[in-house]
């Protein structure tokens, strides 16, 4: 009884598909621009200052495109950027109202032990098609992925951005000064930056597993499409 | 049930539009009350520039002041961008040591007055060392030594109703600062750099330094500073010569 409920519900409520595909937009927004930002001078440096004829960190063998893409690309971003943080406090203060994140993001105690890590691990790693009952709720290391992403490399990529921030950085030195210089913020944005190019990679893969259209499908009408998923 | 949950789901997410578009209504109501508005607001991207300015300029105060730096901390190398202009005007007075330069501060002001650098270099001086980033990515710290823009203002008389002051510089381009930024103490008109006469590629004779914005803010080889009450009469009516090629007015991030 309880199972069929759950299928007939709604998998996913407006608000978290709402805030799902914005951000997705805002992502891409903040990826392309970012790109377009780096791009005008492609080398990393660590401290409060660098350029070129000071020690770098790394450097990408990409021309420096000046004058250009930077341009609009800040534009881009900062645009970007203001929507993706107005979604995100929206989304987590939902979250906290709803039970949203507790319910389906925070880990199940008994789920928070090596031996069931290892397994849905394994299973992701062997590329098992997740089970119809599997794509019902978040398995732990979804939620813990979902958790580090949203808890941990967004408000990092925000601070580190404040970092680099002139007019921020008057208001809250700190913001520069306990990472050791407005570089070294340049230069773990870009790595956070990474991380969460890495997490898209994995999560559209992921996706696909799954079935693409089935769980598309799910985010958009926020239903399960039995009719999809079944052979 | 799910017709009730949907019905109830409809109402929330329709609250929720309502209270976002009247919040967005509030906020434009209270930033053209208190100019908040940056003259490069127009299009998509005007979006993204108004709220970063408007929220900055709610948050900063005119008593936070850019990180200074000590001696030990001055950058070995200081890159530039862009070359020193190739006008003959200035090729000219570069080689007389500028001893014909002039600087004329005008507009909305009850005193115009012009400026020989010898003068300049008479008027209370400040030094300061402080961090510019470029839009690129790279930066470098140095010591800045000039006269701080509140200190001409003064002398000038400023009317009350300048919104802006404006750079004018030898190649033809220009910037402007709002006067929050103008009237901030360490926003300086430098003739100096690390002990040394402005060097050409930094802006020789005089350049403006503004360091709680990025680099490209603090315009280089002024000649005039004029103060007024609107941007739209000059250039495209954007702020500066950077909107037309794709970068913000307020480059304080």
């Amino acid at each position: 009884m309880r199972a069929s409920h759950r299928l007939d519900s709604a998998r996913f409520s407006a608000l978290v598909r709402i805030t799902h595909w914005v951000t997705t937009a805002s992502f891409f927004g903040l990826l392309v621009s970012g790109f377009a930002i780096f791009i005008a001078h492609p080398r990393l440096y660590w401290g409060e200052t660098g350029g070129l004829g000071t020690p770098y960190v790394l450097a990408f063998p990409l021309p420096f495109m000046k004058g250009g893409p930077s341009g609009w690309g800040r534009s881009l971003h900062f645009l970007s950027a203001w929507v993706c943080i107005l979604t995100g406090i929206l989304y987590v203060l939902s979250g906290i109202f709803t039970r949203h994140l507790r319910r389906n993001l925070l880990p199940e105690k008994a789920n928070l032990t090596w031996s069931s890590l290892r397994r849905v691990a394994s299973n992701h790693l062997h590329l098992r098609r997740p089970t119809e009952e599997d794509s019902l709720h978040y398995n732990i290391l979804q939620r813990l992925t979902y958790l580090t992403v949203i808890f941990v490399f967004f408000p990092l990529l925000i601070w580190t951005g404040f970092a680099m921030s002139p007019a921020i950085v008057s208001i809250l030195p700190v913001t520069v000064t306990l990472l050791g210089g407005q570089e070294t913020a340049r230069t773990i944005h870009f790595f956070l930056s990474s991380f969460v190019i890495f997490f898209f990679i994995v999560h559209i893969a992921m996706v696909c597993l799954a079935g693409f259209t089935t769980r598309v499908g799910a985010m958009i009408t926020g239903h399960r499409t039995a009719k999809v998923a079944r052979p | 049930m799910s017709d009730k949950l949907s019905r109830r789901k409809l109402i929330t997410t329709g609250l929720g539009a309502a209270a976002g578009a009247s919040g967005l209504a509030v906020a434009a109501r209270i930033a053209s009350r208190y100019g908040l508005i940056p003259p490069d607001h127009r299009g998509i991207y005007g979006v993204g520039e108004t709220m970063t300015y408007a929220t900055q300029r709610l948050l900063t105060s005119h008593y936070s002041l850019a990180r200074e730096f000590s001696r030990s901390d001055i950058s070995s190398v200081a890159p530039v961008n862009g070359e020193p202009p190739e006008y003959e005007p200035y090729l000219r007075q570069f080689a007389e040591g500028f001893a014909s330069w002039r600087l004329t501060i005008d507009g909305l002001v009850a005193r115009p007055t012009t400026f020989s650098l010898e003068d300049l270099k008479r008027l209370p001086s400040r030094s300061q060392i402080t961090h510019l980033a470029c839009e690129e990515g790279w930066s470098f710290i140095a010591e800045w030594t000039g006269v701080p823009l509140f200190y001409f203002l003064n002398l000038v008389g400023v009317l009350p109703q300048a919104k802006y002051v404006v750079f004018f510089a030898f190649d033809k381009k220009f910037d402007s600062l709002d006067m929050f930024d103008a009237w901030h103490p360490q926003t300086l008109l430098a003739y100096s750099m690390n002990g040394q006469d402005l060097p050409k590629r930094h802006g020789a004779p005089l350049r403006v330094r503004v360091p709680r914005q990025l680099g490209f803010k603090s315009k280089k080889y002024l000649t005039r500073i004029t103060i007024t009450d609107t941007m739209k009469n000059i250039g495209s009516g954007q702020g500066s010569s950077s909107p037309d090629k794709g970068y913000s007015w307020y480059g304080g991030i």
